[in-house]
């Protein structure tokens, strides 16, 4: 049991915790520091595994902004506690089931399609991505989709706005 | 054991560093309230706080044993898990961001291992700083929000929306000395500032020299630095005689002492950040041939000694006339012992960090000499200030600073 | 050294309980945030496999989900406080009907 190994399990059980938390919490703002939690835990894998700027970006962006953007949310609409359903609680327990087993078909193909590569991870953290590198793969092969998220963003921008906008009339 | 010691010898000394790191930032926070009491005090023509101790040095023990003594209640209808975990957030993210600043260029070689006075020195530390403060938003606004009342509701929602907006042009402001020094490490930032033109260190720093001197860059920063604080003028959302106290309004005792420590703590963070990438970090201002310059810690420290015996001989009170001369023996004594040609080399050592504390001192006297002078921003026009001059100005600074970057490069 | 497929199995367990969450939630907040979780675990599978592959392509491709995941929460968000002034109720029972 190596420290990288140790360290992946903490940050996935961390991280699983924090999925199971979002599932069973009864007020959204709990249920969005659980996600948080998720958040800071997968930025903690990408950084086991050599990406940082990408670690760094996740906490940045998402940990940073979107979700202070669904905590803004969530204080201003004054979301309470989530209220009592007359759906049938028993039509849930196939619905687990059938979760349970779309997360065995995924893990079923991935053991099999990557036992016989030797896909063994872990290189040298700031060897495979530092930040120049990634960069660089932006700025000429990926260049046209970088202009387009550009737009993307300014489009949602003025959706946000259009959205939002109370009429004064 | 000892060979388990010896086979993780690095954490062993990392954590030793982090706890020596986490006594002094504690230490200087309590005694960064001391200065700023007697700075905004001896600014208004009253003395500050003078009765506790002598020139009351003995005040932020004080104040620490007020916190730690007095009555914490929870106010009723507050959600408990989120109202003890703002404080908390707060504290432990602002005394995080400490781990990546770098104090001093070269190691000390400690029983035969060097021990580098920093405590992390990641390829990304500047991005690691930006996502510490991204995170520092939730304190205030979950405090806020938790604590179930509508003034602090307000003063959390107002605060976390400034933190927001100002965020955005301390990372644009930062891009023009990223352009410059090619690298986010802090110290690959610092050592790009040490080839000044003529040999003159001033002239090798940021805000000098490069292709654009990054003036614009470090005012944007400042300021925006010192909205991001919730530090005047910019500390509406927090201030005594608007909303009450603000998010942490329902706060006492250790719970509110933990904002305020993360509060200061984020100053001396922005402080050293400042000096780091504007003002050259560990470098001499002087020229590099002017190797007298290396006695200026003892030239400061003699007579800033004198000064304290002498003014402790005609204190007031008997403790001052007995605590106040011992103090400026210990100075006269250090400042002596820097002297003796033999320890020379501990001389040279400390050259980087006297230099880092006193650009971080100024920073930091700055910050104090603005709460004491100027008036608050009201909240419309702190937000537009936000957003329509300050996000423009670092926009133009980084297009700028790209060009001339440009220009200076072309083969 | 951690295999790839431990990586890929976290991210397969986390999107299932990224689904699980969409269906049993009933705050529409909450099942947004349960479309963010299902995006995080899209993500790590795709900084595993640019691991693996020792090329940056899906690190590049991680960006791009971010700034989408980013622009998305934005026009999301908005539609979700359209909704609750009109409907004053955020349980996505009450939404199921175009009328009001």
């Amino acid at each position: 049991m190596t420290a990288t190994l140790l360290v992946f399990f903490i940050l996935a059980t961390l991280s699983i915790i924090g999925a199971v938390s979002l599932i069973l919490q009864k007020h959204p703002i709990h249920s969005a520091l659980s996600l948080i939690v998720v958040m800071v835990a997968l930025a903690g894998l990408y950084l086991l595994m050599g990406a940082e700027f990408v670690a760094a970006v996740q906490i940045i962006v998402y940990g940073g902004a979107i979700m202070v953007l669904f905590v803004f949310v969530i204080m201003l609409l004054n979301a309470g506690l989530e209220e009592h359903t007359n759906e049938s609680k028993l039509a849930g327990f196939p619905g687990i089931l059938l979760a349970l087993a779309l997360m065995g078909f995924v893990a079923a193909t991935v053991a099999r399609s990557t036992t016989s590569a030797s896909a063994v991870g872990g290189t040298v953290p700031g060897a495979l991505s530092s930040t120049k590198q990634l960069s660089t793969l932006i700025f000429t092969n990926f260049v046209y989709p970088f202009e387009l998220t550009s737009f993307l963003i300014l489009i949602a921008i003025l959706g946000a706005i259009v959205l939002a906008h109370r009429e004064n009339s | 054991m000892i060979d388990f010691l010896s086979a993780h010898v690095e954490i062993i000394i990392t954590l030793i560093k982090i706890l020596l790191l986490l006594f002094i930032v504690l230490t200087v926070n309590a005694y960064l309230t001391w200065f700023e009491r007697k700075v905004v005090a001896h600014m208004q023509s009253r003395w500050g706080p003078h009765r506790v101790g002598p020139h009351g040095l003995m005040q932020p023990l004080a104040d620490g044993l007020k916190f730690l003594f007095k009555e914490d209640p929870t106010p009723a209808g507050v959600d408990k898990f989120v109202y003890f975990l703002a404080p908390l957030l707060a504290l432990g993210l602002a005394l995080t961001s400490i781990a990546v600043i770098p104090f001093g260029p070269d190691p000390i070689r400690i029983l035969g291992h060097d021990v580098w006075l920093y405590i992390a020195n990641p390829s990304i530390g500047l991005l690691v700083l930006f996502a510490i403060t991204a995170l520092g938003v939730y304190g205030v606004a979950l405090a806020g929000w938790s604590s179930n009342s509508k003034y602090p509701l307000l003063g959390g929602l107002r605060s976390s929306a400034q933190m927001i907006s100002y965020e955005l042009a301390l990372t644009l402001s930062v891009v023009g000395v990223l352009l410059m020094a090619n690298s986010f490490n802090l110290t690959e930032i610092v050592n790009s500032q040490a080839h000044p033109a003529w040999g003159v260190g001033v002239l090798g720093w940021n805000i000098f020299s490069g292709p654009f001197p990054q003036i614009l860059g470090f005012f944007c920063f400042f300021i925006a630095a010192i909205a991001e604080t919730n530090r005047v003028p910019f500390d509406l959302p927090e201030a005594e005689s608007e909303l009450v106290a603000g998010f942490h309004t329902e706060y006492s005792s250790f719970k509110f002492a933990m904002f305020f420590i993360a509060e200061y703590t984020s100053m001396i963070t922005v402080s050293c950040l400042c000096a780091i990438l504007f003002f050259g970090g560990w470098l001499s201002p002087f020229p590099t041939s002017w190797t007298f310059t290396y006695y200026l810690p003892s030239l400061l420290l003699i007579p800033a000694g004198l000064w304290v015996i002498w003014d402790g001989i005609r204190y007031e009170t008997i403790w001052g006339k007995m605590v106040l001369p011992v103090i400026g023996g210990v100075l006269v004594l250090l400042g002596a012992v820097l002297l003796v040609p033999q320890l020379h080399f501990v001389n040279v050592f400390i050259q980087g960090p006297f230099w880092l504390l006193g650009k971080i001192l100024t920073f930091l006297f700055v910050y104090v000499w603005m709460r004491g002078t100027l008036p608050r921003f009201r909240y419309d026009q702190l937000m537009s200030f936000g957003w329509k001059l300050l996000l423009p100005v670092s926009i133009a600074n980084v297009a700028l600073t790209a060009f001339f970057v440009l220009l200076r490069s072309k083969p | 050294m951690v295999p790839t497929s431990y990586y890929v199995l976290l991210s397969a367990i986390l999107f299932g309980l990224g689904v699980l969450a969409f269906i049993f939630k009933r705050n529409i907040i909450s099942i947004f945030m349960s479309i963010e979780l299902m995006l995080n675990a899209v993500n790590l599978a795709f900084v595993a496999f640019s691991q693996a592959n020792d090329k940056l392509d899906g690190q590049i491709f991680v960006l791009f989900v971010i700034i989408v995941a980013a622009a998305e929460a934005a026009v999301g968000l908005g539609i979700i406080i359209l909704i609750a002034r009109n409907r004053q109720s955020l349980n996505v029972e009450r939404v199921d009907l175009l009328k009001l």
